[in-house]
């Protein structure tokens, strides 16, 4: 069950969502609320969308392979929309590798649900303008992904 | 088509949002792995799964999708159909396999999402 930590949004252009390990079933949750969040703040529907797409896919890796779960924190500033994502571990070995379409370590169960088309990270870094990725073998993965609010509004 | 003679082309049923069977479906894209859906389904795209987890329904609002098809005879849970109903994303359930509904759809003049993955990864 995730549940949202940190300053409520009425009281900050920051929302704060903490994701826990194995919690199949409110998968999703996250994204929905943050596509929601967005388009209450009066965002373009692009952006709104682009942003659940990172935030569904952050929160599945987090549900599908974090030891404990993690955060999600998005921001919302008068130029971009700035996602970070972050875990305590287990950390990925080959960053290149797991970036690489199609690669995919999900087991047999996450696939029978619909995950594991080793597309999650590809997607994130599809539906961003800046994305960065650091992780490290027994300590934790950290994702950063800024969506600009110029690009799409313009369009 | 209309979303309703994609029902019938498909003997398919309405599990809900049968007030929307008139909506016009132009483009659809089939997958069963949800981030494959993520990756390549436009705006207003009717999806065509078997995949019949929370998250399809998750992701279609998202997506902004305007319709679900469930094929190979999969049937969501209750909730899950409670749930794209509160969405306003009409869901249809038909026996006929991934194969036989994109067919069927396409000779209908239903056409793929333009995104390519060539297009889209780096």
């Amino acid at each position: 069950m995730q549940e949202q930590a940190g300053l409520p949004p009425e009281m900050s252009d920051r929302l704060v969502y903490r994701v826990t390990a194995g919690d199949v079933e409110s998968g999703g949750n996250v994204s929905a609320a943050v596509k929601s969040e967005l388009k209450i703040r009066g965002l373009p529907e692009k952006i709104a969308r682009r942003a659940g797409i990172v935030v569904f896919e952050g929160e599945m890796n987090l549900i599908l392979y974090a030891n404990e779960g993690g955060t999600v924190q998005v921001d919302v500033l008068p130029n971009a929309v700035d996602i970070r994502i972050e875990d305590n571990g287990p950390g990925i070995e080959d960053v290149e590798q797991a970036l690489t379409p199609g690669y995919s370590t999900a087991p047999e169960w996450a696939l029978e649900l619909g995950f594991g088309a080793g597309m999650g990270l590809v997607n994130m870094r599809n539906q961003c303008d800046r994305f960065e990725i650091q992780s490290r073998p027994g300590e934790g993965t950290w994702i950063h992904c800024v969506i600009e609010r110029g690009r799409d509004a313009a369009e | 088509m209309r979303l309703e003679d994609a029902a019938k082309l498909l003997h398919g049923t309405f599990l809900c949002g049968e007030n929307q069977k008139e909506t016009e479906i132009d483009r659809a894209y089939a997958a069963d792995l949800l981030s494959d859906v993520l990756a390549l389904t436009e705006e207003r795209t009717t999806l065509i799964t078997g995949t019949i987890s929370p998250q399809v329904v998750k992701v279609a609002d998202i997506l902004n999708v305007i319709a679900i098809i469930f094929v190979r005879g999969k049937r969501p849970a209750p909730n899950l159909i409670e749930y794209a109903r509160c969405l306003g994303i009409p869901l249809v359930f038909t026996e006929k396999t991934m194969f036989e509904t994109c067919g069927l759809l396409y000779t209908q003049g239903v056409k793929p999402c333009k995104n390519r993955p060539v297009c889209r990864l780096k």
